[in-house]
């Protein structure tokens, strides 16, 4: 089953020093296909407990299991493996690779899973399409919008076949259009393909589209509310 | 591999004025090294062909013992075996020459005229009157001591010495045309006689004392000395070549050497600096795009190999457009020698104390360039481990905050 368990998740910052508490005992559950937010004012632990289930960062207490595999106690180089085929990141400032094209930012994460060439190929067109990029194909991070970037991002996080996308303030740097346009495509990868996405977000426009909404305050789950997928 | 070479090709390009900055610091290290070390070899070059090309020979045969006593009697007759073309044969010992009221210590050298301007082109650094004929009575010296003991020619020099065995050597000899030799070291002592007219001058008649070998270029050296030594009994005589003749010669080369590999460390210590700051700024800066390649998935190693192939690339076009640059400078310094004499007389003192004239053409060499470039390009190598090591230790999550 492709789903994201944390158990007793707690991190700590400056334990030597001054201590800082950014996640106290989160426990959580998410199951394939949901469209969660995750809120929370600044410092509330969001990001943190994005980057713990990513598995870019370890929590000093507790366990992450990501589709049966604690992934707590693998080693860097495993870890690195397992977010190449498990997990896809959507970053707030895009972070695509500047020197490649559109087509080949998509294609490079299914190049370092070695995937065939002709696989390669449909996926990527296939994903431009899905993304609305299809005449974009050959522009370079520089030539297209920040919604359009975005865009991309999603089409590479998406490419390797993830079992979720994780997608830290996804939405903070678009305008209005582009946040709307965003959202649909990944409302509809959702519906359709049963894509799960995980939104670190302060943004209520994503907030009002998510399935599901996880209120973070003090580094703890202060509520937990399922919501109409259609509102 | 493919996507390697081509995301470290795009990310050169990527930033150009740091490139071109990364390049010129490359380029730069090969141009001035290979000019330096260039000028150094030009230099030392020459110096020995002066030295060897004018006067010694790139290899000799003596009697054994000879070349530690420098006695004319260790005078010995020619064998057969060295007899014949490429054979160049002397008779060699010191002399009082007088002239008026000045006398100067000098070297006499009894030779063939022909066989000694077949391997010295003696005659053509005649600067004033005529080249030795064979067999006549007369001497031609260098214009050091023609300007010492205000000698022309037309003069009469008269040399006295001890001959072979202890018999008195004494004769009077005009003065036919005078040598201007590059070594100046040369110049202040060497006294020419046709080979018959010196034996006679120190009753050694039909010996030699040397047999230098009018070798063309210093590769045939080593076989021409290796035939002799097998040819010619060793209890009877010694071959030499160059570097034995003149040791003195080969350690001041080194010495001279060691100074230029301290002045080179230095270069390269700067250089390294600045291409190692070139590296630092692009790995500080994009410290957050490494943090989201390791994140997405890419293997730090792959990733390390990547930067580590961006530097590699950068250095060889750095090498290459510095073996480019420094091509024609050194040319041009080989066909223009640089004359310190020029610049100061004191430096042409200096050189003069030496035994050599002040001139230096720089080498124009492959192994000059590529030696260089080779070395700038492996210190370059050497510094793209630095992006390696710090993305083998990166934490993505840092790197993205920073």
């Amino acid at each position: 089953m492709k789903n994201i368990t944390t158990k007793g998740i707690t991190k700590v910052y400056n334990p030597d020093t001054i201590p800082v508490v950014a996640l106290d005992g989160v426990d959580l559950e998410i199951g394939q296909g949901e469209f969660t937010a995750i809120v929370g004012p600044s410092g509330s632990g969001k990001t943190t407990l994005l980057n713990i289930i990513g598995g870019l960062d370890k929590p000093t207490h507790g366990n992450v299991v990501i589709s049966g595999t604690d992934i707590s106690g693998l080693s860097d180089n495993k870890l690195i493996e397992f977010r190449k085929n498990h997990i896809g990141f959507v970053f707030q400032a895009y972070n695509l690779i500047p020197v490649l094209t559109a087509t080949e930012n998509i294609e490079f994460v299914m190049l370092l899973q070695n995937r065939p060439a002709s696989e390669r190929n449909a996926r990527t067109n296939e994903l431009l399409e899905a993304v609305g990029l299809g005449d974009k194909k050959n522009s370079r991070p520089a030539q297209l919008s920040g919604g359009q970037q975005q865009r991309v991002a999603v089409a590479r996080a998406l490419a390797p076949k993830p079992d979720f996308i994780l997608a830290d303030e996804p939405t903070a740097n678009l305008d209005s259009k582009s946040t709307e346009n965003l959202l649909d495509i990944m409302a509809r990868l959702n519906h359709e393909q049963g894509i799960t996405f995980v939104f670190s977000t302060h943004d209520q426009r994503v907030i009002d589209r998510a399935h599901r909404v996880i209120t973070l305050v003090d580094g703890k789950i202060a509520t937990d509310v399922k919501q109409n997928p259609l509102k | 591999m493919k996507t390697i070479f081509k995301l470290a090709w795009r990310n050169i390009w990527r930033n150009k004025r740091r490139t071109y900055i990364t390049m010129a610091s490359i380029f730069f290290a090969v141009l001035f090294s290979s000019f330096m070390v260039a000028l150094q070899k030009g230099g030392w070059d020459r110096m020995i062909d002066n030295v060897v090309g004018y006067y010694f020979g790139y290899a000799q045969v003596h009697q054994q013992g000879y070349w530690d006593e420098q006695s004319i009697d260790k005078a010995f007759p020619i064998p057969a075996e060295l007899e014949g073309a490429g054979a160049v044969p002397r008779i060699e010992s010191f002399a009082l020459a007088s002239h008026e009221n000045l006398t100067t210590g000098v070297m006499v050298v009894g030779t063939k005229p022909g066989a000694e301007d077949g391997m010295t082109r003696l005659s053509s650094r005649i600067s004033s009157g005529r080249y030795l004929q064979e067999g006549e009575e007369a001497a031609i010296i260098g214009q050091g001591i023609a300007e010492n003991m205000k000698l022309h020619v037309g003069d009469t020099l008269v040399l006295i010495s001890q001959g072979y065995h202890g018999v008195n050597a004494a004769g009077k000899y005009p003065i036919v045309g005078i040598v201007d030799f590059p070594s100046p070291d040369l110049d202040k002592r060497m006294v020419y006689l046709p080979l018959e007219v010196a034996q006679y001058l120190y009753g050694a008649e039909n010996l030699v004392t040397t047999v230098a070998l009018d070798l063309k270029n210093k590769d045939a050296v080593a076989p021409a000395v290796k035939k002799l030594k097998a040819a010619l009994p060793v209890e009877e005589y010694e071959v030499m070549d160059w570097k034995e003749l003149l040791p003195e010669l080969m350690d001041a080369r080194e010495a001279d050497a060691a100074g230029s590999y301290i002045m080179l460390f230095i270069l390269y210590v700067i250089i390294s600096f600045g291409i190692y700051g070139t590296i630092l700024m692009m790995t500080k800066e994009r410290e957050y795009e490494f943090g989201v390649l390791v994140s997405i998935g890419m293997n730090r190693l792959k990733l390390g190999l990547s930067i580590w192939v961006e530097i590699i690339l950068l250095g060889l076009l750095g090498a290459l457009a510095g073996i480019i640059g420094a091509i024609p400078l050194v040319w041009y310094f080989n066909i223009n020698p640089i004359n310190f004499g020029e610049m100061s007389e004191g430096m042409s003192d200096v050189y003069e104390k030496w035994g050599f004239d002040p001139i230096f053409p720089t080498a124009f060499e492959p192994g000059v360039f590529l030696t260089q470039a080779y070395i700038v390009f492996l210190i370059t190598s050497v510094l793209a481990f630095y992006p390696l090591l710090k993305i083998m230790r990166l934490r993505p999550v840092e790197a993205m905050r920073a």
